[in-house]
């Protein structure tokens, strides 16, 4: 039996995840990708993959999955903090685990940050779709979610592992997002300018792989009208007309008609993926 | 062309605004050129809008500057073979469509027909374009209410556009015919994976006539 997992607990939303599709935004194609680069790398390192390699991406809840045919899986645990176990027996997160064949690995829910990633030697191997094998929640391309008794398949091991223990990153109370301005800030209000680097924001518990939407003071425009559809960045700031910022994630649309304020840097992204609603967000000058 | 507006989207995007939505049609085409030539330094990404076309991935910080400078050729529509799109002129909303333009309703398909379009820009769901043609005059606003579903295949206007559905979602533009077989309109495992991408031309041509 070819090697791969059969989903035991597929959580509250867990997908397939590896650096996304770059290069087709022009067609109205997401980049899509795992939302904590940073954490998909490490947990592909751990298990000896090239870092490009498909990963579990998981939110909140964690999920369980269980090596099919009889050889073990080594495999890792990364990104929010979370309660690991083999066939019930604690193992350690963010560490290789090897897995039985019939043994199943469990991530628990979190109990710091929010996006778990898991990384399996080999990588996950579903069709990839235009050159990723990336879920895209917007768009629906790539693997559909995880639900119980899918059968994901397997790579082939690679290397051996480069390491065996990282420095993971912590998880702060508070999400500082270092924002560049632009490219559509002259369409709001110098107060709603200030307001935005100086405000309190928490995140939504409306947010999503598409964007992090703020709770908090609504900016005003400084202008009327419609913005005829133009381009969007990741990262970028729009502000839809309840005045209330989302920062677009992976899976954002690639264009758009609501101005962009501006554009939050890419490296705080990893971040913003790890943030559970209520975090308390601070946009300050880049 | 007179007009560029060159803004900084974070540190790696530039947003090249023009004057007009052909001005941006045309500065697309020349970006186009200018990359198949080899003289673009390496974007990642030239995604068109209504009045823009964005870079994103733009490691040469000197690029903004030459930019502007740049002369850019008008659009030649005529060039290149257009995308022929069998559609049925069946839509719930041509009767809407007929008044605002004020014309009788099977009019309304044969002005169509014959209006040659372009690809301004892609967006909203893969492999759905934005395609301009039709003059200022027989532009039309969206549906007060939107409908909820919307067929995939769905031939509709908005604005200066008109458009084809490549799947079921709601949509509030008004609906005019369909085309039989969207299936061609967005299939990834084809090369190129989008029937209408920027740039095509594009006509209708109403299913059982042949051009």
């Amino acid at each position: 039996m070819s090697p791969g997992l059969e989903v035991v607990r597929a959580g509250a939303l867990t997908t397939v995840q590896d650096e996304g599709r770059a290069g087709w935004a022009h067609l109205g194609v997401p980049r899509a990708g795992a939302l904590d680069g940073p954490a998909r790398r490490l947990a592909n390192r751990l298990v000896g993959n090239a870092p490009d390699a498909a990963v579990l991406e998981t939110t909140l809840t964690g999920c369980a999955v269980r090596v099919t045919g009889t050889r073990p899986v080594l495999a890792v645990v990364g990104g929010a903090g979370c309660r690991v176990t083999v066939d019930g027996r604690p193992a350690p997160w963010g560490a290789p685990v090897r897995v039985p064949g019939g043994a199943v690995l469990e991530a628990g829910p979190a109990v710091h940050g929010l996006r778990g990633y898991l990384a399996f030697a080999g990588g996950l191997v579903p069709e990839p779709v235009l050159g990723s094998r990336s879920a895209d929640l917007l768009s629906g391309l790539g693997p559909p979610v995880l639900r119980e008794g899918d059968v994901l398949p397997l790579g082939r091991p690679g290397g051996a592992p480069c390491a065996d223990t990282v420095p993971w990153p912590g998880v702060p109370a508070e999400l500082v997002l270092p924002l560049h301005a632009g490219p559509r800030d002259d369409w709001f209000t110098e107060a709603a300018l200030r307001t935005l680097t100086t405000a309190a924001y928490r995140v939504s518990e409306r947010s999503n792989r598409i964007g992090l939407r703020m709770e908090g003071p609504s900016l005003a425009r400084a202008r009327e009208g419609e913005l005829p559809s133009e381009g969007m960045v990741l990262g970028a700031v729009q502000v839809p007309p309840d005045g209330l910022p989302v920062v677009f994630l992976n899976d954002h649309p690639t264009t758009g008609g609501y101005p962009v304020v501006g554009v939050v840097a890419e490296t705080a992204l990893a971040g913003a993926a790890q943030a559970v609603p209520g975090t308390p967000v601070r946009f300050v000058r880049a | 062309m007179s007009g560029i507006r060159v803004l900084e989207a974070g540190p790696r995007a530039l947003l090249v605004e023009l004057a007009s939505g052909d001005d941006a049609e045309a500065f697309h085409a020349e970006l186009l050129r200018r990359r198949e030539a080899g003289e673009l330094p390496a974007v990642r990404e030239i995604v068109p809008g209504a009045r823009t076309v964005l870079l994103d991935g733009v490691e040469d910080r000197t690029l903004a500057g030459r930019l502007r400078s740049w002369t850019v050729p008008p659009l030649s529509r005529e060039a290149g073979e257009a995308v022929e799109i069998p559609v049925v002129y069946d839509g719930p909303d041509l009767a809407d469509v007929a008044d605002a333009w004020g014309v009788a309703v099977d009019e309304v398909s044969r002005i169509h027909a014959r209006t040659e379009f372009r690809v301004a820009f892609c967006g909203f769901a893969p492999g759905f374009g934005y395609l301009t043609g039709l003059p200022g005059h027989l532009h039309v606003p969206r549906r007060a209410t939107p409908r909820t579903r919307v067929p995939a295949g769905a031939l509709a206007l908005a604005g200066p556009y008109t458009g084809v559905y490549p799947r079921p979602s709601p949509g509030g533009w008004q609906l005019i015919g369909r085309m039989p077989e969207p299936g061609t309109l967005w299939d990834p495992a084809r090369e190129p994976a989008a029937l209408l991408g920027p740039g095509a031309r594009v006509r209708f041509v109403p299913a059982g006539v042949h051009a």
